[in-house]
């Protein structure tokens, strides 16, 4: 996959993190900040986004792959929806 | 034998790393009933020290009231201590049929059924109602039993951000093709004192189809006029389809708790809730004192009155000496510290000072929201409220933090 589009994808999950989840002006989310295992964003609170992810490229997350670890950073859920891409 | 050396070390490990993260809980030991004035031993082997109690969930100030402790007397004498028996096999007297009713016209729903407390409601109530053709929505800051009981259920689960009403409204929207949808939330939230907006949430729930599932713990008995609960404070009385509440907090404080709501909901938990089919009924000593406490209740609005004006001076008194405290008007009044180790400082000073209150932080509260949390008691006086604040502004002065604001505390101490 070409940089700027994995880039793109980042940003897009990145921008969807922060409006969904974070709450707090002052805290600030990387691409490797820990997301579940950190507290700001809760297990219950995943659907959302596997929702977000499914519509928005879409794609099928199996249930057994949306995992709280495989969502824990912006990399890792980005490099999940890249193993569905195209399939 | 297979407790081995190896076992050991590793809890002894895992308690020492809570130990270190300054997150070990002890107990402190009361040497007395629960009331506004307690003796406690603290630190453990001490001398027993007089304090002003300030943390306790006895809003109504009931827990040790005369009428209450006559009546559980007698229904000790009437109806035996224990039940040894499981609700629906020979567990169930007249009286506990007696208390769902009243429960009912209490709290203006359609029947009730008793649990052996508010955290067995909620871990039984989802899965009882809910497959997994159904939606769960949660406010984020539901008590943890409410997200332990939905982790039990098989229903699929999404949150919206606290109290906020786009965001709810989103959410009903983006599940709205699930079979059945419930939307679940606290009336009072237990660590902020704030209320849920339940007449706008009893109008989107009506827009979208969906059920309304309120937790009234830290509500049931004082909330509203007539104290029924947050739904007679918001105005929507008879319109919330499910309540869960405790009689372990302004209803006696002794243990106990229901889901009260629609009669199918009700009868569905009579079949379907583990903690009920597979616990203990209620003791009748315990029954006995919770329908004294509804009589008292259902008689006069005295104690919730004084409770609300002893909750306003608090409150007053604490924005006057210049705290920053978390807006609300229930009787949670949160003095926000903002850092961890200043709120066990001064929950230990004020200790010193003869006033028990706990500091909350991190993972109870969010991180950098560190707290002394305030529970106002009906059992409360004004003295013992001027005797608290007295307290409090001495060692509000001792850390420099009287008048200063949220970004100024946490620039002098960090978050």
């Amino acid at each position: 996959m070409e940089e700027n589009t994995l880039n793109e994808m980042k940003e897009m999950v990145l921008n969807y993190v922060v409006k969904e989840y974070i709450d707090d002006e002052d805290v600030k989310i990387t691409y490797e900040t820990p997301l579940i295992s950190s507290g700001y964003v809760d297990s219950f609170s995943m659907v959302s986004l596997l929702v977000f992810l499914e519509n928005k490229f879409k794609i099928k997350i199996p249930p057994s792959k949306a995992t709280p670890e495989a969502f824990d950073n912006v990399n890792s859920i980005v490099a999940l929806v890249n193993q569905y891409l195209n399939k | 034998m297979s407790y081995t050396e190896k076992t050991r070390d590793l809890y002894r490990g895992q308690l020492a790393e809570i130990k270190n993260a300054g997150i070990f809980k002890e107990e402190r030991f009361i040497h007395s009933s629960q009331a506004a004035d307690i003796e406690v031993e603290f630190p453990s082997g001490s001398d027993l020290k007089k304090v002003i109690n300030m943390c306790s969930n006895n809003y109504l100030g009931l827990s040790s009231h005369p009428e209450v402790i006559r009546a559980a007397h007698e229904g000790l004498e009437n109806r035996g201590y224990g039940m040894s028996s499981v609700r629906f096999i020979c567990g169930t007297q007249d009286i506990h049929r007696k208390l769902e009713n009243k429960v009912t016209e209490f709290l203006g729903t359609e029947d009730t059924i008793l649990f052996p407390s508010c955290m067995d409601a909620n871990a039984g109530v989802f899965e009882a109602i809910l497959t997994s053709e159904d939606i769960m929505i949660s406010d984020r800051l539901v008590h943890a039993s409410i997200i332990d009981g939905m982790r039990l259920c098989s229903a699929q689960h999404d949150t919206f951000k606290h109290s906020s009403m786009e965001h709810l409204e989103e959410k009903l929207m983006l599940h709205s093709d699930k079979r059945l949808k419930l939307v679940i939330t606290d009336g009072v939230f237990s660590m902020d004192g704030d209320t849920a907006k339940l007449d706008e949430m009893v109008s989107l729930c009506e827009k979208y189809g969906a059920m309304l599932l309120v937790d009234d713990s830290h509500a049931t008995g004082f909330i509203g006029k007539t104290g029924r609960g947050t739904h007679e404070f918001c105005n929507v009385f008879g319109k919330i389809d499910v309540i869960t509440t405790t009689f372990g907090k302004a209803l006696g404080g002794a243990s106990g708790g229901c889901v009260s709501g629609r009669k199918e909901i009700v009868d569905m938990c009579r079949q379907k809730a583990r903690p009920y089919l597979f616990s203990n009924t209620i003791a009748p000593v315990i029954v006995s004192g919770v329908l004294k406490v509804f009589d008292i209740l259902s008689s006069s609005t005295e104690r919730r009155d004084k409770l609300e004006k002893n909750a306003a001076y608090w409150r007053k008194g604490l924005t006057d000496a210049g705290f920053v405290l978390k807006e609300g008007n229930t009787p949670i009044v949160p003095v926000m510290l903002f850092n961890a180790k200043l709120s066990q400082d001064f929950s230990r000073d004020l200790y010193n000072e003869g006033i028990y209150a706990i500091g909350f932080f991190f993972p109870v509260v969010p991180n950098g929201q560190a707290r002394i949390r305030t529970q106002i008691s009906a059992g409360h006086d004004i003295s013992h409220l001027d005797k608290a604040l007295s307290a409090f502004i001495k060692v509000g002065r001792k850390y420099g933090i009287l008048g200063l604001t949220k970004d100024q505390i946490i620039e002098k101490y960090g978050q």
